[in-house]
């Protein structure tokens, strides 16, 4: 007897070619099985095909058979190479074949009786065998199937080829058009039953803008992440699938203070900003909010820290030169390396691929601290949805990356009120700090208030700050008046000298009160 | 592969009339789209023709140069233009058409 069985339920996996997808897998697709991978043209079909062939090769040293019914295989050559994708290379080293079922319009062929698709289970099987092939992509199977009219013969083949592509043992993907977004699965009805496995590509149109997403509908004995995600094509990258970067509840919290840039904020903070924290900094246009982010690049900077700052509104020019007006030389600082600007209109590219940039410049650059100037700016150019999930996927990512991070955002009303980004992001972020105008006695002061600081006391107070060449300077608390946050300051009655002192009583350090 | 037809001569230049008939193994519906094929040939181009008989499961290459997708397909090589049919050929008048075996064999050029 041979109890050497292994368990039915343990499912090898392999990586996709899709990182991002590999998460929601937890780990990968399921080996020899065939999953449809179905959408909308447009929707990045062969592409994803394309990718998981191509990370076959790259990464596992897979050889890999690409059955092409729509496009001819110069074209994919030529697509693929666009997305720095080299299939010829990969064909010298007979790593990569194709199987050429493109329709030849020059070629008559009438359907006379019955018939199979025998002589292309034949081709496919030839070219595995003949390579050692363990991934195959047919792309598209509508394509294929709506040469031919009858129906009954297309259902039936479609149920064979998948079960040659099973029988042969590869890990095989086969796309498939969608006429509608949220229709049937495939145009014959019965292509998500012919599959093991089924992925959604959804290209649709939100508020004018392209949204791109990726689901799992169906995928057999995996445990798997559910509903769509997004998804973007990038240049030399290919599909790019979004997902949070591990779990951001998950991610160690950091007990390590580190400095703000300022002291007196480190001490309205009980002792600085935690290391792996994600702040917020609120307030109307010209409060101060670009300030606040040159103080903390600098503060970082003094402890030899790396910053990268990406700038929506302001050029690199126009930041350097507002530094130089506070006496910091951002010039210099990055010259030397500790400091990356990347100043872009949020207009130039979707919002998924701000934060597919964003990471990657990450990644590259290996800061500790990042500048985000301002949210505002991109939630211009983006729906609701998709801004939510470019909040959650960039703060999961900077926390699991133990980066400090300010974002500013910019209020709508001068005086007092919230933004849009305020809503959005609050629950998201450690720390919420408020830069608010101060009309008093017919002079506009400026306000400076921690809302919220997670895990640590903090000091409550509004604080005073002014603001001259040498940046940021935070004053003591106003006093005497009310209603700053509302945008409606009225003085009260000061404070009698007794109820000062017992005022003091309950706060002798006269600082944090909570 | 046991080609055993009587008038198949796999492409010999004698006869006007050249088919290759691509097939997957010996199902039933292999032997039907061969016998019909013979069927139609006889009564259109008697001792006319070659049919060469090319299992793909065989010989995947020659389905691969001819890309074939679906079988039973018979191919006219001869006369051109090249013409194709996919089927088991239960209708041979359909075939003729296909084949265009209307006509006598002497009416058509044989180069």
């Amino acid at each position: 007897m041979n109890a050497q069985s292994t368990s039915p339920s343990t499912i090898v996996k392999v990586p996709t070619g899709h990182p991002g997808l590999d998460q929601i897998l937890r780990g990968g697709m399921p080996i020899g099985r065939t999953t449809l991978v179905s959408g909308t043209a447009g929707s990045g079909k062969t592409i994803f095909a394309l990718q998981f062939l191509i990370g076959g090769i790259r990464d596992h040293d897979e050889a890999a058979v690409f059955v092409t019914c729509e496009e001819t295989p110069d074209s994919i050559r030529e697509n693929a190479a666009s997305l720095g994708f080299a299939i010829v290379g990969h064909e010298q080293e007979r790593k990569w074949t194709f199987v050429d079922a493109t329709y030849d319009p020059g070629v008559e062929e009438e359907v006379v009786g019955a018939f199979d698709f025998a002589a292309l289970i034949a081709r496919i099987e030839h070219a595995v065998r003949t390579t050692g092939a363990t991934r195959v992509a047919i792309d598209s199977l509508g394509a294929l199937m709506t040469r031919y009219e009858d129906a009954y013969t297309v259902r039936r083949e479609m149920l064979r080829v998948s079960n040659a592509l099973r029988t042969l043992g590869v890990t095989s993907i086969l796309t498939n058009e969608r006429g509608v977004e949220h229709g049937e699965i495939g145009r014959f009805g019965v292509e998500e039953y012919v599959c093991d496995n089924v992925l959604i590509l959804r290209n649709t149109l939100d508020e004018e803008s392209r949204r791109r997403t990726l689901e799992v509908l169906k995928m057999r004995g995996v445990d798997h992440l559910t509903g769509e995600f997004p998804v973007t094509i990038l240049p030399n990258q290919g599909l790019v699938v979004i997902t949070l970067e591990g779990s951001a509840l998950n991610a160690e919290s950091s007990t390590v203070r580190i400095h703000s840039g300022l002291e007196a904020l480190d001490e309205m903070c009980n002792g600085g900003m935690f290391r792996d924290s994600v702040s917020l900094v609120s307030g109307a246009t010209g409060t101060g909010k670009t300030l606040l982010v040159t103080e903390f690049i600098d503060g970082g900077a003094s402890q030899g820290e790396r910053s990268l700052i990406f700038s929506f509104e302001e050029s690199r020019f126009q930041l350097f030169r507002n530094a130089a007006g506070w006496g910091r030389d951002f010039e210099t600082l990055e010259a030397s390396g500790a400091l990356r600007v990347e100043a872009i209109y949020p207009e130039m590219r979707s919002l998924e691929d701000h934060l597919v940039a964003i990471m990657n410049a990450v990644d590259e650059y290996q800061p500790t601290r990042i500048a985000i100037d301002s949210l505002s700016a991109l939630e211009r150019i983006s729906t609701e949805r998709s801004f939510r999930e470019f909040l959650i996927g960039l703060t999961s990512f900077i926390k699991h990356r133990q980066i400090a991070a300010l974002m500013t955002a910019t209020a709508r009303t001068l005086l007092g009120g919230e933004s849009l980004t305020e809503a959005h992001i609050s629950t998201l972020t450690d720390m919420i700090m408020l830069l608010r105008y101060v009309e008093m006695g017919g002079e506009i002061r400026r306000g400076f208030a921690v809302l919220k600081l997670r895990g640590s006391t903090h000091d409550k107070r509004i604080h005073e700050f002014t603001v001259d060449g040498t940046g940021m300077n935070l004053r003591g608390p106003f006093r005497g008046v009310t209603g700053i946050l509302s945008g409606s300051p009225q003085s009260v009655a000061e404070a009698s000298p007794d109820l000062e002192i017992v005022a003091q009583m309950f706060d002798p350090d006269g600082g944090p009160t909570s | 592969m046991n080609h055993d037809f009587a008038n198949e001569t796999g492409g010999a230049p004698g006869v006007s009339h050249q088919f290759r008939l691509f097939i997957a193994g010996s199902s039933p519906r292999s032997a039907r789209a061969r016998a019909n094929l013979v069927r139609v040939c006889d009564e259109t181009v008697p001792d006319d023709y070659s049919i060469d008989v090319v299992d793909v499961q065989e010989q995947p290459d020659l389905a691969e140069e001819f890309s074939v997708l679906a079988t039973p397909l018979v191919v006219r090589l001869a006369p051109p233009p090249s013409r194709r049919a996919v089927g088991d050929f239960t209708d041979l008048q359909r075939l003729a058409a296909a084949m265009d075996l209307y006509r006598l064999p002497q009416e058509e050029s044989t180069t």
